[in-house]
């Protein structure tokens, strides 16, 4: 059996996607070129920007190609915050951010930049008065995540974005999680900034966008993190990743003919798995269950047992998942999300992130909860914290 | 082995996907002659060790762990280590290392090297435990370890422990012991000592398993 249920991790490729990546591969020219060759990628490459803006809900010149979302997370952060302000800077985000957020963070933090990381609830949900106090006169920059990777929990982003709009302050989003998931449409947002990754959405790795409206950002320059040629307007130098660019818009194409069914199919069998295993198995907690999510996530804390071990024995029945325990991460530290909701390790070691995909299937999500109990109901075997015995 | 298929050795996967001498009866229908308990759910890793003893040998040896793998896997070697041959001596058992237990599996990722340590301390607790209840004295207690720092008092099983723990670094151990951070005269010793150790349990070519 092989079961993949890690896909806020990384998704297979669409075979749509697949096509598109051979039909171009004798595509060489550098669309830089004046020539034929060049001239006949770039053409192909304004119209796949086209559509992946589109699918955004935007416009191609606000679509910055990089290689990854890591990138355009540290593009937007370190562009416009690494300048003599004639004060010190200070930015706004949250506790339960990507690390290309948080640890970039830290980096400005020695480089002269005041940080606030907002707390979140119970829930996994930032809260608007919290981000309306964080808020001082020497704020430049807040940057909030749209859904949680580890949780899946949907963060307020649109009234985010009307409160600083109001007060003038640039705003960026994470929102790698919500492209197939979530349907929204950018430029209606008041979003100034968001970050974008193909691979979570059934095309390559390698491949990210910045979406990047200039109008707050005027008040201050914008350094590119990449020097050199002209590409992306000069923001970010380097000959674009074409088969790339071409591949994740072949994914924007197949996933656009029919995403509110695919939503509501994955969040089905999301729900269903959460139905199973609430009846199966006893002392669980649901991350982030009573806020908004994104469809396809579920991330639970298992009692007395520890998440790596849960990880590796469902992986030895061929089921992929993800954990939120130090074990995993070669740290010792477990999961900074979990632990930002309910500030206590042991919930975060017992932690596991199953995420659900078109490709996955109720037979799937029965195998699953069938296999996790069995597991589960070993190791509290083996576990000298199980209530009794 | 296909390192990307495992990151352990095949004798982590043999012992985690069927450990032996688990307790597998309530813990007060088991009249154990010794018990260690260490760890916390907190830490990510938790052990119990209960020991029979007879003719001064552990005739018995069940086990309980909460933890990832190699502290599950490092617990059920360590079971099978001590009851070899009809079982060691109260004294051979209470000097098992981390090290011995990592040997018996095969070698460690060096990221997962603090799993094993908490094995040998839940049967040296076990033991100790042993002796207490029969008020007799523990011939093997090691008399007190070498203090390197004295302003702070930070002996070498100390940095031993920090050591294990993942700790490489002179910087994180003065932040996590506090050796060297009062008068300073301790620096080299503390520097020393700890790169004996961390010469003793990271060196790749040993403990890399599948290579
Ligand atoms: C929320 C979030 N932000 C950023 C990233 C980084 O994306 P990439 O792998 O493209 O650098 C990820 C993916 O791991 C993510 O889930
Ligand atoms: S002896 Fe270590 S700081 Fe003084």
């Amino acid at each position: 059996m092989s079961l993949y249920l890690d896909n806020n991790a990384t998704t297979s490729l669409h075979p749509a996607v697949k096509e598109a990546i051979i039909e171009f591969l004798d595509s060489y020219g550098n669309p830089g070129s004046m020539h034929e060759a060049g001239r006949r990628v770039k053409d192909r490459l304004d119209s796949a920007r086209e559509e992946i803006a589109s699918f955004l809900g935007t416009t191609p010149t606000k679509i910055m190609f990089t290689s990854c979302a890591s990138e355009s997370n540290n593009t937007i952060l370190k562009s416009l915050l690494l300048h003599d302000f004639g004060f010190k800077p200070h930015m706004i985000t949250s506790a339960i951010e990507h690390p290309s957020i948080i640890t970039t963070a830290r980096y400005l933090e020695k480089n002269g930049v005041d940080v606030t990381y907002l707390p979140v609830t119970k829930d996994g949900i930032i809260e608007i008065s919290a981000l309306e106090k964080a808020i001082t006169d020497r704020t430049v920059l807040v940057s909030i995540m749209h859904a949680n990777n580890e949780i899946g929990t949907v963060q307020p982003i649109e009234e985010a974005a009307k409160l600083l709009t109001q007060k003038n302050i640039f705003f960026h989003s994470d929102m790698v999680q919500a492209p197939g998931k979530i349907i929204f449409n950018l430029d209606s947002m008041d979003i100034d900034a968001a970050s974008f990754s193909a691979h979570k959405m059934h095309a390559p790795k390698g491949i990210g966008a910045l979406y990047f409206k200039n109008s707050k950002a005027e008040n201050f320059p914008f350094t590119p993190l990449i020097h050199g040629g002209h590409q992306e307007n000069g923001l970010r130098a380097g000959t674009e990743n074409t088969i790339g660019i071409i591949a994740w818009a072949a994914a924007c194409r197949a996933i656009k003919a029919d995403v509110q069914n695919e939503i509501d199919y994955i969040k089905n069998l999301r729900d269903s798995f959460e139905n199973i295993i609430k009846e199966s198995i006893s002392d669980i907690v649901i991350n982030g269950e009573s806020a908004p999510r994104k469809p396809c996530t579920s991330n639970v804390s298992f009692k007395y047992v520890e998440g790596e071990s849960i990880l590796l024995r469902l992986d030895m029945e061929g089921i992929a998942v993800s954990t939120g325990s130090a074990c995993s991460t070669g740290s010792l530290d477990p999961s900074h999300v979990i632990m930002a909701l309910h500030n206590d390790p042991e919930t975060a070691h017992g932690s596991i992130r199953f995420s659900f995909s078109r490709e996955n299937s109720m037979e799937d999500v029965q195998a699953t909860a069938a296999a996790l109990k069995k597991t589960i109901d070993f190791l509290r075997s083996i576990s000298p914290l199980t209530p009794k015995g | 082995m296909d390192k990307n298929q495992w990151a352990y050795s095949e004798n982590v996967k043999k012992h985690f996907m069927n450990p032996q001498n688990i307790l597998q009866i309530e813990e007060d229908k088991y009249p154990a002659d010794g018990k260690g308990m260490v760890g916390s759910p907190a830490c990510g890793d938790m052990m119990m060790v209960l020991i029979k003893v007879a003719n001064n040998r552990i005739s018995d040896f069940k086990w309980k762990t909460f933890g990832c793998a190699s502290a599950i896997a490092s617990t059920s070697a360590l079971s099978e280590l001590v009851l070899k041959d009809g079982g060691m001596t109260l004294e051979e058992a209470y000097k098992v290392t981390p090290e011995d237990i990592i040997r018996e599996l095969g070698g460690l990722p060096s990221n997962k090297i603090h799993c094993s340590v908490l094995g040998d301390k839940a049967l040296r607790e076990a033991i100790d435990d042993y002796y207490n209840k029969n008020n007799q004295k523990n011939p093997s207690q090691e008399s007190v370890s070498r203090v390197v720092c004295d302003c702070k008092n930070v002996t070498e099983e100390d940095i031993r422990m920090e050591v294990l723990e993942g700790v490489t670094d002179f910087e994180k151990m003065k932040e996590v012991t506090g050796a060297s951070t009062v008068c300073g005269k301790c620096e080299q010793d503390v520097r020393d000592t700890m790169k004996k150790f961390v010469e003793q349990y990271y060196k790749d070519d040993i403990y890399n398993p599948g290579e």
